[in-house]
């Protein structure tokens, strides 16, 4: 048997989460007393791809096909359960990125494999093959048990640490008999806002509600974002309001988050919006109102008026900086 | 047009999340259940698609008799016709499975889901159907529209959007921007009363997980609080002391 992580990349390179994911697989190798395979399909350099040997996998896979250059949902999904059958690999890693999510129950159907997403544990050593993971939308954890002999597991960004290895990888180019049936769905236009930190991968995160008055407030919180290399993000009157794009909304009905800080700033903490943010690392809460519900979950805060308040964070930031 | 729409019961987001049995079962008592939000947006979207005769909208969902509260309300909101597979819900691979099973001899154009379930969040209901059906799943998409037999959609990706088009037959997750949340009206309740709800025994199916048990996150500690005067020692303890940057 082996271990198979999908290293899912981004225009071309790895992110952090994607090198998390491979030190987690690599860790569950380990567990089990055997290999880790990498497998990239896309346009990567050969120097990005043995990056992955740094991080614990001893080989690399690598599908450049003209046909896969961008994602084709079920076309990648064949080719990732190709590539654990070719490999013998029982257990197969991803992160639980959008496109991870979209693969991984795909794949699980098509090994016959019980899936645990959103892992934001090492699966247990014993003779259970055991998973922790996040349910009731931040409020709980729930650990699961995969009993079937194939396992997908997809894993939480930020949730686990970078562990470098210091090996290196072989890397082997990898072709795969595609299907026409495959490729069906078809992308028309792709954008992005590629000078901001994205909001899931972010490890720092400067949000903002209600409390901002109106949209022409959101100078300074993005200034102090930034400032801290951190994305932005607002509670979901912001959003339907159209102060700002639907994909900055957090909680149970937007997206939910674990970066190492969560600031936020006039936002009274409705259980909701905990829903999304409970499990960021570090909280910090700016609101006027001492009796904010939000006070209750945070690790800091500050009693004052954000018109105030963020000003002179950003001073201060701007001093650290500068020292 | 014919649309499936999947939908699952789920604690109201109110809800404080207990456990019995020695932290292995939800404690559902005084619990209220309502539709899942996003579950509520592919159904509305279906409801817009189909309107003025264009299509029929069939809501599915697998669940004990508790649930059929939650199916009226769908009902309710405007789908045509109900169907409740009588089991509950093992796990996302038996539901989806039941589904699909359900689905695959109804010629059904278009399958929609939630992005999740904001009980068990899986995100995965979605893409099992997809390939049990070995048809196109599209997770997690945030604008729906139909032209003929193809459909267009926003893809979330990080930071953005990817826009795609999509023949019939199609599997989708839906997240907000794809619809409004539609209310009942009186109209809609009193109709909901009569339309058909059948119910369906479960095909057997293999377990392939199971939740042992459940945990509740750690309390945090006491907030410490800085003065709105000295805000730049929050900055201070945020770098020397949680080393957060
Ligand atoms: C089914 C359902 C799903 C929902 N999903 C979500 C979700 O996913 N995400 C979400 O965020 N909400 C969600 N909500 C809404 C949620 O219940 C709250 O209404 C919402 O989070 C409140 O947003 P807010 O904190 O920005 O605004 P408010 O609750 O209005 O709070 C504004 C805060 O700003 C403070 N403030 C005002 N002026 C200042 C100032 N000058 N300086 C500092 N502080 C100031 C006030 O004291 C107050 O605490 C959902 C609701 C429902 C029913
Ligand atoms: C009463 C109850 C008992 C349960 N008992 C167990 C148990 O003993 N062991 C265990 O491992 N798990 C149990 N579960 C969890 C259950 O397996 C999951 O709810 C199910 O697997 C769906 O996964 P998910 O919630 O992650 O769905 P997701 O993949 O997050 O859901 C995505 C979408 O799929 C659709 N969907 C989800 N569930 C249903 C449904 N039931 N019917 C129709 N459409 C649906 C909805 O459109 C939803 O938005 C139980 C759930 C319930 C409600």
């Amino acid at each position: 048997m082996s271990v198979l992580i999908y290293a899912e990349n981004a225009d071309g390179k790895f992110k952090k989460s994607i090198f998390e994911a491979v030190s987690y697989a690599k860790a569950i190798a380990a567990q089990n007393n055997t290999t880790l395979v990498a497998l990239s399909i896309g346009n990567v350099a050969a120097a990005e791809l043995s990056a992955l040997g740094k991080y614990g996998a001893e080989k690399v896979l690598n599908v450049s096909n003209d046909k896969l250059k961008s994602f084709v949902n079920q076309a990648y999904a064949s080719v990732i359960a190709e590539a654990a059958k070719k490999e013998g690999s029982t257990i197969v890693v991803l992160s639980n990125s959008f496109s991870g999510k979209g693969l991984a129950p795909r794949i699980a159907v098509k090994l016959g494999a019980g899936l645990s997403d959103g892992a934001v544990s090492l699966p247990d050593a014993g003779a259970r093959f055991t998973v922790k993971k996040s349910v009731f939308s931040g409020k709980a954890f729930a650990v699961v048990e995969l009993t079937s002999e194939n396992k997908v597991v997809s894993l939480t960004p930020n949730s686990y640490k970078l562990v470098e290895t210091g090996g290196n990888a072989t890397v082997e180019d990898f072709t795969s008999d595609l299907k026409d049936s495959d490729f069906k769905t078809i992308i028309k236009d792709i954008v992005k806002a590629t000078d901001k930190v994205s909001l899931p991968d972010a490890e720092l995160v400067v949000s903002a509600g209600r409390g901002l008055k109106g949209p022409e407030n959101w100078g300074m919180i993005e200034e102090l974002a930034n400032l801290l290399g951190a994305a932005t993000a607002c509670s979901k009157p912001v959003s339907d309001a159209g102060w700002r794009p639907h994909s900055e909304h957090v909680g149970q009905t937007g997206i939910a988050i674990s970066p190492n800080l969560y600031i936020a700033i006039g936002i009274s903490g409705a259980i909701q919006h905990l829903a999304g943010v409970s499990s960021s690392k570090v909280i910090v809460v700016i609101n006027k109102d001492p009796e904010a519900p939000f006070f209750k979950v945070a690790d800091y805060g500050i009693v004052g008026d954000a018109f105030e308040v963020v000003p002179k964070l950003i001073e201060a930031v701007k001093q650290l900086k500068a020292s | 047009m014919k649309i499936l729409v999947c939908i699952s019961n789920v604690p109201d987001t109110t809800t404080k999340i207990t456990f019995t049995d020695n932290n292995t079962q939800f404690n559902t008592a005084g619990v209220q259940f309502i539709l899942n939000p996003y579950d509520e947006i592919a159904l509305s979207r279906a409801v817009e698609l189909a309107e003025g005769g264009k299509g029929t909208v069939t809501v599915i969902n697998v669940g004990e008799v508790s649930t059929e509260p939650t199916i009226r309300k769908a009902l309710a909101v405007g789908a045509d016709e109900a169907v409740r597979i009588n089991a509950k819900p093992h796990d996302a691979y038996f539901v989806a499975y039941q589904i699909a099973e359900y689905a695959k001899d109804k010629a059904f154009d278009m399958i929609l889901t939630g992005r999740e379930s904001i009980d068990y969040n899986g995100a995965k209901v979605a893409g099992m159907i997809g390939e049990l059906l070995d048809i196109p799943s599209v997770s997690i998409i945030k604008k729906l529209d139909v032209d003929g037999t193809t459909a267009t959609v926003d893809r979330e990706i990080e930071s953005g959007k990817e826009v795609i088009t999509i023949p019939f037959p199609f599997v989708a997750g839906t997240a907000e921007g794809v619809a409004e949340w539609k209310i009942p009206n009186m109209r809609g309740i009193m109709s909901a009363r009569t339309k058909p709800l059948t119910v369906v025994e479960p095909k057997e199916v293999k377990t392939l997980s199971e939740i042992l048990s459940f945990e509740t996150p750690a309390p945090r500690g006491q907030v410490k609080l800085v003065p709105a005067d000295d805000a730049a020692k929050l900055i201070d303890l945020l770098h020397n002391e949680a080393r957060v940057f």
